[in-house]
């Protein structure tokens, strides 16, 4: 069967170059970085170059990057390690509502422990209020940290980090920023935007799984997480990944060359996606269309249909897109980021994500525009609750 | 017409299982892929059993697996609970998965914990509160099951769904419905808990398990080596998985800010004398015998609980044997809801031995059965399902008695 994949902010493909570039690394030049003899320099030295592609993928300096094992890993590391590195009692942190669970839950698990956390609310977009983080701030001078995702994976809403940044270096309060759904698709200056902490994952920019990163702003006081050896100056024990930060490097490297033309053409297919949608489909609207996006994101809510069932026959058309957030089972929670932005439970269920990545072309896109009305339809046939709709939007 | 008195209005004539489809009840639907069946699979050895036997007759299958009940949810209980045999857990997820994926089929897993918890979980602690004895799985069949699962395979272009249940479905030429029969193997008949299952949703199931032993049934599953052949089976309710219903009540209603009362109340006899004392109503169902907190020196069973007084009625066994109940929420299957007074075998619970009775009717969804034996502990909550051999005539919930 032909598959189309549109589901880019789950997971991306390792980019045949990146696994070209990690490929010697697994057997041939397999030393271990922190080893004193030849095979160990040679390990050291592809990882170095690595950290400086990271780095220079966002304006940091190679020593401001630590390698983890990803994301979660990263957002984890972020925030017990500033809150725990804090001293006095007084312990407060700003987040916001629509984060990924891997910054929800730390929070909620700060939470437990005693921490305050504001959770900002965000607009009918998507996007948080300034001010109202502004008036958060004035109110809780012990605020210890403010976390704001860049780029939301499930609406590619796009906060404005330079303003948040702006207003963190004021009040002199560590500013994190959960950066893996923007990196290597907007371009960030961690020093123009006033970030401290910026975590990113190498499967979301076609490097592979296992891999991501970490900037700590040189002279930050960070609590360590894991305890082990002195590996990366003792910020994140544990042999490294060669050949994942290797193909992290890469990935970065290229994604830096490639930024521009990716955003232009993407984007372009992802307006004629969303375009081509409103107008096939009846009722259809797209979510957060109001704000700055990514450019490979789209959110569609087609009223009277369970956005699961739609999913599934769409599978098995050979289209994958996705609903909400996926959980380890693969069953589909109901979204806490289209509830936050305003919309019902009913809207919620019924809404999808189509994210497109660098391998998407003109005809997947066509692909996608063939099945999607149709499956629509379909199942709109078998809703007594939109039909119901339907007939009084008519009279 | 006196003849229809005691005998029902059809006899069973004996047609094979249906398995060409026949949605002359369901509305017709262009979306349909001719030959899709989807597969309700749990990742227990039965449902992953009914997989196997359909793709060997050459049908085209998916797999749907239901997410129902967050094991987290309850984190006070998880010390208690077995680490395995556990229905719904993550496990068994993955467990359906590894089926699918050894068979070569596509499969998914469908979210319905929302509808679980509303359809099945709080009317379930709620009964038990109110002094009845429910059965959660009639529930999950009827409300979930064959509800937003069968709609979901029927969205998603099957015409069917498959379930791993031990009892079957015909077509009753004669009358034009569906009917329901328990399984051929008595000890392993389901078709007590399915006696909800309207014309519709009996149209869009198929029970391939019915004809088959459990014994058959493994053989199967190991003649195509699935890798779930040699599971254990789970017994317990799934989402009280160490058997422990009143802990969980307490549990989940102070989660829902409803603690139960652990309020003093008494513990009487049949004439009014206090006996004993006890700290809750939740802890008892009708017929319980152990668990009473004191000994009189002669077996005594709780034989009613009366919530209005906070008062738990003991009795010795005798006392616990009546003939007649009230029956509600009826739904008829083999026969439309009759207007006279028909015979039947009744059964009162999972695991009793079908009496018989006399059910006579007061409205489309009410009746009073009397047996022409009394029977143990007839208790509220429990289901009565009225037989005409094997064939499921209709079923509904016993009502509490009348004071």
């Amino acid at each position: 069967m032909n598959r189309v994949y549109l589901d880019y902010n789950a997971t991306t493909p390792v980019d045949p170059a990146v696994l070209d570039a990690m490929l010697p690394y697994f057997s041939g030049d397999f030393g271990n970085a922190s080893s004193i003899h030849t095979f160990g320099q040679r390990a050291r030295s592809a990882v170095e170059t690595a950290r400086e592609n990271v780095a220079g993928l966002f304006g940091a300096r190679p020593q401001e990057i630590v390698f983890t094992s990803g994301g979660t890993e990263a957002d984890n590391h972020a925030i017990f390690g500033i809150v725990e590195a804090a001293s006095g009692s007084a312990k407060h942190v700003i987040t916001t509502s629509i984060e990924h669970e891997a910054v929800l839950n730390p929070c909620q698990a700060l939470e437990k422990r005693g921490t305050l956390v504001t959770y900002l609310s965000v607009d009918r977009d998507g996007l948080i209020d300034v001010d109202e983080l502004r008036n958060v701030l004035a109110a809780h001078p012990e605020t210890g940290l403010i976390t704001v995702m860049h780029a939301n994976n499930e609406l590619g809403t796009v906060q404005r980090l330079e303003e948040i940044g702006q207003i963190a270096a004021e009040a002199d309060v560590f500013f994190h920023t959960d950066a893996v759904q923007s990196v290597g698709k907007l371009s960030i200056d961690v020093n123009a935007q006033n970030i401290d902490l910026l975590s990113l994952s190498g499967h979301k920019l076609y490097a592979p799984k296992g891999i991501g990163a970490l900037y700590i702003r040189g002279g930050t006081r960070l609590r360590q997480l894991l305890y082990g050896g002195h590996h990366q100056r003792g910020f994140r024990p544990g042999t490294e990944n060669v050949a994942g930060i290797v193909g992290l490097g890469k990935a970065a490297q290229m994604a830096k060359s490639l930024l521009t033309d990716d955003a232009a053409r993407i984007s372009k297919l992802r307006d004629t996606l969303e375009q081509g949608l409103v107008e096939r489909v009846p009722d259809a609207h797209v979510n957060a269309s109001g704000a700055p996006r990514t450019p490979n994101t789209t959110n569609i809510t087609f009223p009277g249909l369970e956005g699961e069932a739609l999913v599934i026959s769409l599978d098995l058309k050979g289209l994958a897109c996705s609903t909400g957030a996926a959980c380890s089972s693969g069953a589909v929670e109901p979204s806490h980021v289209l509830t936050a932005i305003g919309r019902c439970a009913d809207e919620a269920r019924a809404s999808l994500r189509f994210s497109l990545g660098r391998p998407t072309t003109g005809s997947d896109i066509d692909f996608a525009l063939r099945v999607v009305p149709a499956a629509v339809a379909q199942l709109r046939e078998l809703s007594t609750a939109y039909q119901k709709t339907g007939a009084s939007h008519d009279q | 017409m006196t003849n229809e008195l005691v005998q029902p209005a059809v006899s069973a004539p004996e047609t094979p299982l249906i398995t060409r489809s026949q949605f002359d009840t369901l509305p017709a639907c262009g979306a349909l892929q001719s030959g899709l069946v989807a597969v309700a699979m749990s990742g227990g050895v039965d449902s992953s059993t009914v997989a196997a036997l359909l793709q060997e007759q050459g049908r085209r299958l998916v797999g749907l697996t239901m997410q129902l009940w967050n094991q987290r949810r309850l984190p006070e209980l998880q010390g208690s609970a077995p680490a395995h045999h556990r229905c719904c857990s993550t496990d068994d997820v993955y467990d359906a998965k590894r089926v699918a994926q050894h068979l070569d089929f596509p499969h998914y897993v469908v979210n319905f914990e929302e509808y679980f918890e509303r359809r099945v979980v709080r009317p379930f602690v709620d009964q038990y509160l109110a002094g009845r004895t429910p059965i959660a799985c009639t529930n999950c069949n009827t409300n979930v099951k064959f509800e937003p699962l069968l709609r979901m395979a029927r969205q998603i272009g099957a015409e069917r769904l498959a379930t791993g249940h031990y009892a079957r479905i015909r077509k009753n030429q004669a009358t034009g419905r569906w009917e329901l029969l328990g399984a051929r193997d008595d000890s392993k008949d389901q078709s007590y808990f399915l006696w909800g299952l309207t014309q519709e949703q009996l149209a869009g199931s198929e029970f391939p398990l019915g004809e088959l032993s459990k014994d058959q049934v493994r053989e199967a599953a190991r003649r195509t080596n699935l890798p779930v052949a040699e599971k254990p089976e789970s017994m317990e309710l799934c989402f009280v998985p160490n058997g422990n219903y009143v802990q969980f009540i307490a549990a989940y209603s102070r989660e829902r800010n409803l603690p139960v009362s652990e309020q003093f109340g008494e513990i009487v006899d049949e004439t009014g004398t206090v006996i004993g004392r006890h700290t809750g109503l939740h802890q008892f169902t009708v017929g319980q015998r152990k668990g009473l907190g004191f000994a009189v020196g002669k077996p005594l069973y709780v034989l009613a609980l009366d919530r209005e007084n906070n008062r738990v009625v003991v009795g010795d066994d005798e006392a616990l044997r009546t003939s007649a109940s009230e029956i509600e929420g009826i739904n008829w299957i083999a026969i439309d809801s009759p207007k006279q007074p028909l015979r039947a075998r009744v059964k009162i619970r999972h695991k009793h031995n079908a009496a018989g009775a006399t059910v006579e009717p007061i409205d489309a969804t009410h009746a009073r059965v009397i047996f022409d034996q009394p029977q143990r502990a007839i208790t509220a909550g429990q289901g009565a399902v009225f037989y005409d051999g094997d064939r499921v005539l209709g079923g509904g919930w016993i009502c509490s008695p009348k004071p």
